[in-house]
């Protein structure tokens, strides 16, 4: 059975919410999950002039801590994720590639002045985190709006979006390997 | 046009910046290639095409406002979304006023730079829609053209060209349906009156009471009716081109008015006093013999010469069957486009019997024909059977008209069109198995190589 390493970092308010994701994601992507440690120090990836971390440093460090073979290396943080260029990035993945990097840091109602709640802040993890990993299975953006796929650019498009694969992206995870 | 078919060009002197995009896009299935600097830029335009050019203002060499330029200069229709720091807007401004399709500020909102691109590539789509309707809509205006390579067309195409030039009065004569407004058509497109109107009245559609308040118009209460004053078919082809179809049907007195209305070019509408002014070319169409009709009266000869000046005669369809496989192509394309069906051929058997049929319609009979097995007909292919021709006796193939001919020819047909089987064509023929092969013998009917390679 194909492994997912599952590193979390600086996780917050999300800590505990870490378990139920990788049920989740074992279930979804019919993997066995490895919970790691980071063996990076996430604070390199610090951009002192934005207040934010450079989610393509992260997603170098992750790579390192990858095994060769055909796993998977997904990070989950609480820290506000940015790729040079754009303002924030609620994840980033290498399309076809190992890696991947989550951050609940703008899932969390909290952001956004509204009441806290644990529940909708797991199902937006869940989602990102499988449309993150969806990536690295080769799947591009989705236009079935109901698709895990489809770009969600602000939270009420996360919330919009099943945590489902589409019929093609599903047929096309398949076709590389995955279910 | 569909993300994934989609090219971006990310142009930019910082790596993080070129990754960065790099990587957004391609999550989003686009086609992405990447620039360092203009150079690079310039050579990757040689190479390909692209749909959205994502470029920092300010790089070291040639700057991203020079390169936008030359972008616009090679193709201005590629949507440039210029990268700007904070602060310096007023040049973003600048490239805008250049031709730029927006600008961004790093760093960018990723909902802002989405929404940009899918607004610059849907601006992209509807560019390329509107050329592609604009071909469309070119092809729709010249579908209606004389198609045709056999001697008896070219003749009639080149002498088109000779008389549209010249403000002769022109006669054109032929059969019904071999398109002889089609010919005064492009007479008038090849001649200088192209600008103006060409006005057509079927003088044989309309009776000749209401013929001459069509022809010259009306004034108010010129009869009962008339309540309104009307402009006439003349007057509206001033400047441009009047063209007379069936033009045997208009009685001798309306003759004379046309008459004097060629030669002065003046008239008076009905009712009215006033002598209106025009300048009008006259294209006069008829399918009868009209020496005849002179002969018998009733048609003026001085009105017969002053319309016959020029005479184009429309050659029967039957006269240049040669020419109906590239009409009956020009038609189904013509008529898959009208009816938004994608039939876009003629089966070989079904084109043998358009090609084996008289058409005494000429070619109206042969556009309803295949108009109807368009209709009937499952893309992408017509067969034989879609079309009203098929069981026809072809006129064409006839060998002679002894009984014996029409035996040979009747029991041929049956066979083709059983494919040869003798019980089938014995069933239709309504006699033995053993008459069909007798008959078969008598008229020495050899089956031609059938469709699967089976002699």
């Amino acid at each position: 059975m194909p492994v997912l390493h599952v590193v979390p970092f600086y996780c917050g308010t999300a800590t505990d919410l870490i378990d139920g994701l990788e049920e989740r994601l074992a279930r979804v992507f019919g993997v066995r999950v490895e919970h790691h440690p980071p063996s990076f120090e996430p604070e390199v990836a610090y951009d002192a002039s934005r207040g934010q971390y450079n989610s393509r440093i992260l997603l170098a460090q992750l790579l390192r801590q990858a095994p060769a073979d055909d796993s998977r290396v997904l990070g989950v943080t609480a820290l506000d994720l940015f790729i040079p260029v754009l303002t924030y990035v609620f994840g980033e993945a290498q399309v076809n590639g190992k890696a991947a990097v989550v951050s609940s840091h703008r899932l969390d109602n909290a952001l956004y002045g509204l009441p806290a709640s644990h529940e909708l802040l797991f199902e937006r993890l869940c989602k990102e985190a499988i449309h993150e990993l969806g990536h690295t299975y080769n799947l591009v953006h989705c236009h079935n709006a109901e698709c895990v796929m489809t770009s969600s650019m602000q939270i009420d498009g996360v919330d919009l979006k099943s945590d489902r694969f589409c019929s093609r992206c599903k047929a096309a995870l398949r076709h590389n390997g995955v279910c | 046009m569909s993300t994934h078919e989609a090219n971006i060009l990310v142009v930019d002197d910082e790596f993080a910046v070129r990754d960065s995009l790099y990587n957004w896009f391609r999550k989003d299935g686009y086609h992405v290639h990447a620039a360092e600097n203009a150079t690079e830029a310039l050579r990757a335009l040689q190479d390909q095409a692209f749909d959205v050019i994502l470029l920092d203002i300010k790089m070291p060499g040639m700057d991203g406002m020079e390169l936008q330029s030359r972008i616009h200069t090679i193709d201005p229709e590629i949507a440039v979304i210029m990268i700007t720091a904070f602060g310096s807007v007023e040049t973003a401004v600048q490239a805008l006023k250049q031709g730029a399709f927006d600008y961004v500020t790093k760093p960018i909102d990723p909902d802002e730079l989405s929404h940009l691109v899918h607004r610059a590539l849907e601006q992209r789509r509807l560019q390329k829609e509107n050329v592609q309707l604009r071909e469309t809509i070119d092809e729709i205006g010249a579908a209606d053209t004389i198609v045709g390579e056999s001697p008896a067309i070219l003749k009639v195409l080149e002498l088109i060209r000779h008389v549209a030039k010249t403000e002769a009065t022109v006669l054109i004569r032929g059969e019904s349906g071999t398109g002889k407004e089609l010919i005064a058509r492009a007479i008038h497109a090849n001649s200088a009156r192209r600008y103006f109107p060409i006005v057509p009245v079927n003088c044989g559609a309309v009776p000749n009471e209401l013929l001459e308040s069509e022809l010259f118009g009306h004034e108010k209460g010129a009869f009962t009716g008339a309540q309104h004053r009307r402009k006439g078919r003349i007057e509206m082809a001033d400047g441009g081109t009047l063209f007379l179809d069936e033009v045997g049907a208009i009685n001798p007195k309306m003759q004379v008015d046309l008459l004097r209305t060629l030669e002065t070019k003046e008239f008076t509408r009905l009712g009215g006093s006033k002598s209106i002014k025009v300048d009008f070319r006259i294209i006069c169409a008829t399918n009868e013999d009209l020496e005849v009709a002179v002969e018998e009266g009733r048609f003026r000869e001085d009105f017969y010469y002053r319309i016959n000046v020029f005479t184009i005669e429309a050659p029967p369809l039957r006269s240049r069957p040669s020419d109906i496989p590239l009409l009956a192509e020009h038609i189904v394309k013509r008529l898959a486009r009208q009816m938004d069906k994608r039939i876009t051929e003629i089966h070989p058997d079904a084109m043998q019997l358009l090609m084996d049929y008289a058409w005494p319609g000429n070619v109206r009979e042969l556009i309803n024909a295949i108009e109807r097995a368009m209709v009937v007909g499952t893309p992408p292919t017509i067969q034989p059977e879609d079309l009203p021709v098929w069981g026809k006796r072809s006129t064409n193939s006839f060998s002679g008209e002894s009984l014996a001919d029409v035996e040979k020819d009747h029991i041929a047909s049956v066979l083709e069109r059983t494919g040869w089987n003798i019980t089938r064509a014995a069933e239709i023929l309504r006699v033995d198995r053993v008459t069909v092969y007798n008959k078969i013998k008598k008229y020495d009917l050899r089956q031609p190589a059938t469709r699967g390679g089976k002699k």
